[in-house]
């Protein structure tokens, strides 16, 4: 494959949130969603941050490999959205995959048709958010459609990948009890998905939305106590699913 | 464990985006630490493909390796009658003195001889002047008179020392209390690493040693600085000579190899230019196999080349190992028999990380054995630890059963003091390879020092007072409690005459036949030891624990002189396993070490001891008078530690385990043991006898053993060989640290093996 020139926010060598083991995290620019709680607001214009060879990336990435061995570790392409550089992310997994070294997507799935079959393929594991389950909270929320996310996953489970599931839990926004049984029970009809993960709402990224001179949403909504992020997990345990 | 081997096949994959400006002769390699010093060591542990299978990839000898092989052995029967083939009366023998020689040019995969001739013997005469004529006139040559003129204005290592000794030094050695100096031959037992010619060219080398001698800029020029100087400068322009004669046949190894045949060609010059310039008594080779099997692998990955290919260049290799002659007199020939060289080259062993250094190639360096038939040399030395894959300690089992030509040292004992790139000089002498050297010094006879206590420190065959003089015991029979202090006191002046002998020896060593090459291929600071050894270790023990156990009556010559030992009674003999006497042996190692520690070292040398006569053990026997343990006068020591002959009755494990019990922590020269069974011994079939003799191996490295010598033959088939030399040209025994051909040890030290105990013999 040839090299492609991407556009790159940051990397992040010490990752250990998105993926098994310790990860080489790349976040790319560009996302067609618009999430209220968006904690890298910074990522979401296509084709800012700094231009980047793959190869080069890459070659960087190469110099890791003894970290990635222990724990099953390995390179995690994050963003913004990754499916936004199509080409950029193919060339990114195609290459970690000739090395060895274990690749993990972190996408909304909305852009999926974009990419192939054996294109999606070259990913060891998908960390796939699922911001909602009930479509009008998941505009709400996103600005965008579900639907797209909800036939990614199933196309993923069509090719026998594993799926991590992230769901955010906001206080009156994502945390109706539909809307979160609407996403477990969904999770539980999939055979790929390995693990789910709910992540209590945070307002790290809040300095984010200002510095850019954007509203911030959220700015009035409070993080979720302890007890409900948990009660959320276990209404994901109730499900059979393996619930962080 | 599987980490660095994953990363491996990856890289061998020659990504696009892994690609850069690496040159040619590095691609394919993790790169590390190594590309920007010399680092040997961290290159074998990133780019190393550890083996855990068996033999089965082996392949055999093909049409040219054996076509060269008869070749050299229709001139090694030749040289066998004549003693010696051809020799160099009038070039003195360096780097480039030669023009390059060949055996049969068109079938030589890897090239280079000492000389313009195969076994044609070099004149060398840096080490003493005296000698390198005597050698050639003992074999019916003659030194040029030109020659022999611009060396009479040329000061040698032999004359430097003599103008050193104290008088006491010179009884000492001609009363044979120490006997083998190195100090009128080269000293030797310094390993060059000379893969790093192979991995790096000369030109970095060059540029390296150029910044070390930068780095000593600053300094204020004391004598050691001054030393150092001068040394690094000889250091530079005999890697210049080294490039130059490799351009002689052809080479340019200003660069890095690029291939396997280059790799294993460049490390050969490097070596042969060592061995062009010196005449070491043990001029090894070092742990290379392992190394040159990285690219192997890498051109066998890429196509390039097929096993058959690898083993022909093995092969060729150590034909030419196999092919190392120097110029020796008789005297030299007794203690040291059988024209060795000690090529030595250490296989397998462990790494620091766990995974095991055993690589493809440590099997066919080996299967020359099978290739080509049994042999001396190289002196292949098996690094033996208890978790080597199964499939490699089997295959040595098999190898010493069918050849007799390996010897083993425990790796699992010495990677604690050397790490694990070490390797074997000369028998047993483990060295960090390029980052540490030994001053080889012989060994001292303390049976002759206990009979020198016994006699007021008078020499028991000569009368003379060699020793400082103490009261004689004057009793009818010995008494432990009277001899003891006296002992001691002995040992104390031996150590000091010894230590200081040493001392004078690489004072002018260094001085007048400096190691040029060899120490070129070495990093600038260096460990030196100071390799202190003892002869007649289980004479004293046994004839301690007789006066202890047994009535040993003394017999007195007209002189008053204690002359002969009568024995009432029996006594525990070293071999037996029994603490009774082995703790006296432990006890001794411990003591004379403590003793040899008390000296100063010439250059700061870190003092070390072996256990480890050599062939010497004849010369010492003959040197020493009767023992109080029942040993007759003249008649041979046992070999290095072991038992004496005939004396350990309990079977071969029993032997084993008193050896066991010596401390290498005391003797980190090492502790050598030369072991000989019956085939029938082993087992009933050759699955039964491999799988036996790998217990066995296992067992003594378990407890501790360092060092062994596997023979498996009968007594019967020496005594066959002895009588029809003709039909044995190939016959190798191994004796105190190396192999020979037994045909060509003298009649004395034919009969001395013989005599050794074959267990499973009764």
């Amino acid at each position: 494959m040839e090299d492609v020139i991407g556009y790159v926010h940051s990397v992040e060598t010490g990752g250990i949130v998105d993926g098994p083991g310790l990860r080489y995290v790349v976040f790319t620019t560009g996302c067609p969603l618009r999430c209220l709680y968006c904690h890298n607001p910074d990522t979401m214009k296509m084709k800012s941050g700094t231009e980047t060879s793959a190869y080069a990336l890459l070659k960087d990435i190469a110099t890791y490999r003894d970290y990635f061995k222990a724990g099953g570790g390995g390179l995690t392409i994050s963003g913004g959205e990754p499916m936004a550089q199509k080409e950029f992310l193919k060339v990114l997994m195609w290459g970690a995959r000739q090395m060895g070294v274990h690749v993990t997507v972190d996408t909304s799935g909305y852009m999926h048709k974009n990419l192939d079959d054996e294109t999606l393929k070259l990913a060891d594991l998908y960390l796939l958010d699922i911001k909602s389950f009930l479509p009008q909270t998941y505009k709400k929320v996103t600005g965008v459609e579900i639907e797209p996310t909800l036939q990614f996953a199933k196309r993923l489970e069509a090719l026998g990948i594993d799926v991590w599931i992230r769901f955010v839990l906001v206080p009156d926004l994502t945390d109706d009890l539909e809307n979160i049984e609407g996403v477990a029970k969904f999770c539980s009809e999939l055979s790929n998905v390995k693990r789910v993960d709910v992540l209590p709402f945070h307002k790290m990224g809040e300095h984010k939305w200002q510095e850019m001179g954007k509203k911030y949403e959220l700015s009035e909504t409070r993080q979720p106590e302890l007890e409900e992020t948990e009660a959320a997990r276990d209404i994901f345990r109730k499900y059979g699913l393996k619930t962080y | 464990m599987g980490v660095h081997q994953d990363i491996k096949q990856v890289t061998d994959t020659n990504l696009p985006f892994l690609s850069d400006d690496t040159p040619a002769a590095y691609k394919g390699f993790v790169k590390g630490d190594w590309n920007k010093e010399v680092d040997v060591r961290n290159f074998i542990q990133l780019n190393y493909t550890p083996y855990e299978g068996g033999k089965d990839f082996l392949a055999g000898p093909t049409e040219a390796t054996t076509k060269l092989w008869d070749e050299v052995l229709e001139l090694m029967k030749e040289e066998n009658k004549k003693g010696v083939l051809d020799a160099d009366t009038e070039v003195v023998s360096t780097i480039t003195s030669h023009a390059p020689g060949y055996i049969d040019q068109a079938l030589e995969k890897i090239v280079g001889l000492q000389t313009d001739a195969p076994l044609k013997r070099a004149l060398m005469p840096y080490g003493g002047l005296k000698m390198a004529i005597a050698a050639l006139e003992s074999n019916g040559y003659e030194i040029s008179e030109e020659t022999k003129k611009i060396f009479e204005h040329r000061k040698t290592h032999n004359d430097g020392v003599f103008d050193v000794y104290t008088p006491e030094i010179r009884r000492a050695r001609s009363s044979g209390i120490v006997t083998g100096l190195p100090d009128a031959y080269g000293r030797g037992r310094i390993i060059g690493d000379y893969r790093r010619v192979a991995l790096y060219g000369i030109d970095f080398l060059v540029k390296d040693k150029k910044a070390q001698l930068a780095s000593l800029d600053g300094n204020a020029l004391t004598e050691n600085v001054l030393r150092l100087r001068e040394e690094i400068n000889e250091q530079i322009r005999a890697l210049g000579e080294l490039k130059a004669m490799a351009a002689s046949y052809g080479f340019d190894i200003s660069k890095p190899a690029e291939t396997a045949q280059e790799a294993v060609q460049w490390l050969y010059i490097a070596y042969l230019a060592a061995i062009k310039e010196q005449n070491g008594a043990a001029m090894s080779l070092g742990r290379t196999t392992t190394f040159l099997d990285i690219y192997f692998q890498r051109d066998i990955d890429a196509g390039l080349i097929t096993e058959a290919d690898a083993q022909e260049m093995m092969d060729h290799f150590v034909m030419k190992l196999r092919m190392v002659r120097f110029m020796r007199t008789p005297d030299y020939n007794a203690l040291f028999s059988g024209d060795p060289v000690w090529v030595t080259e250490s296989i397998g062993g462990m790494g620091m990380d766990g995974r095991t250094l055993v690589t493809k190639s440590s099997f066919r360096v080996l299967q020359t054995l099978i290739n080509l038939g049994p042999a001396p040399e190289p002196n292949l030395t098996v690094l033996w630890s208890e978790h080597m894959p199964k499939g490699f300690k089997d295959y040595c089992s098999e190898i010493s059963i069918k050849t007799s030509s390996v010897q083993y040292e425990n790796d699992d004992l010495m990677r604690a003091y050397w790490g694990d790139d070490y390797g074997i000089a000369c028998c047993v002498s483990a060295m960090a390879i390029g980052k540490q050297m030994q001053f080889f010094g012989a060994r001292a006879n303390l049976a002759k020092a206990l009979l020198y206590a016994i006699n007021g420190g008078k020499d028991e065959k000569t009368g003379k007072q060699v020793g400082p003089l103490t009261k004689p015991i004057t009793a009818d029979v010995l008494d432990w409690n009277e001899l003891a202090p006296l002992f001691d006191q002995m040992m104390d002046w031996i150590a000091k005459v010894y230590v200081s002998a040493l001392n004078c020896i690489h004072y002018s060593h260094d001085k007048y036949n400096y190691e040029r090459i060899e120490m070129a291929l070495h990093d600038r600071d260096i460990l030196r030891t100071m390799a202190c050894g003892i002869a007649g270790l289980s004479v004293v023990a046994d004839s301690i624990s007789a006066i202890k156990n047994a009535k040993v009556k003394v017999i007195r010559n007209e002189e008053g002189l204690a002359v002969d030992y009568e024995i009432e009674g029996d006594f525990p003999c070293f071999g037996n396993n029994d603490d009774a006497v082995d703790e006296i042996a432990e006890d001794i190692v411990k003591t004379f070490m403590g003793k040899i520690k008390n000296q100063n070292f010439y250059r700061d040398a870190m003092p070390t001891q072996s256990v480890l006569t050599i062939t010497s053990n004849v010369v010492y026997g003959k040197k020493t008078g009767s023992t109080p343990d029942g040993r007759k006068a003249g008649e041979p020591f046992a070999p290095g530690a072991n038992p004496m002959h005939g004396r350990d009755k309990k079977g071969a494990v029993a032997s084993m385990k008193s050896l066991c019990k010596l401390p290498y922590e005391f003797s980190q020269d090492g502790i050598s043991y030369t072991f000989s069974i019956i085939p029938a011994a082993l087992g009933k079939d050759e699955a039964e006898r491999i799988e036996n003799m790998s217990n066995l191996l296992d067992g003594y490295m378990h407890d501790m053993g360092h060092h062994i010598n596997v023979n498996v033959f009968d007594r019967a088939t020496l005594e066959d060989a002895m009588d029809k030399p003709e039909l044995y040209p190939q016959l190798t025994v191994r004796v105190s640290g190396y192999a020979v051909n037994f045909i060509k040890l003298t009649r004395e030290q034919q009969l001395d093996v013989i005599n050794r105990t074959f267990h499973g013999q009764r």
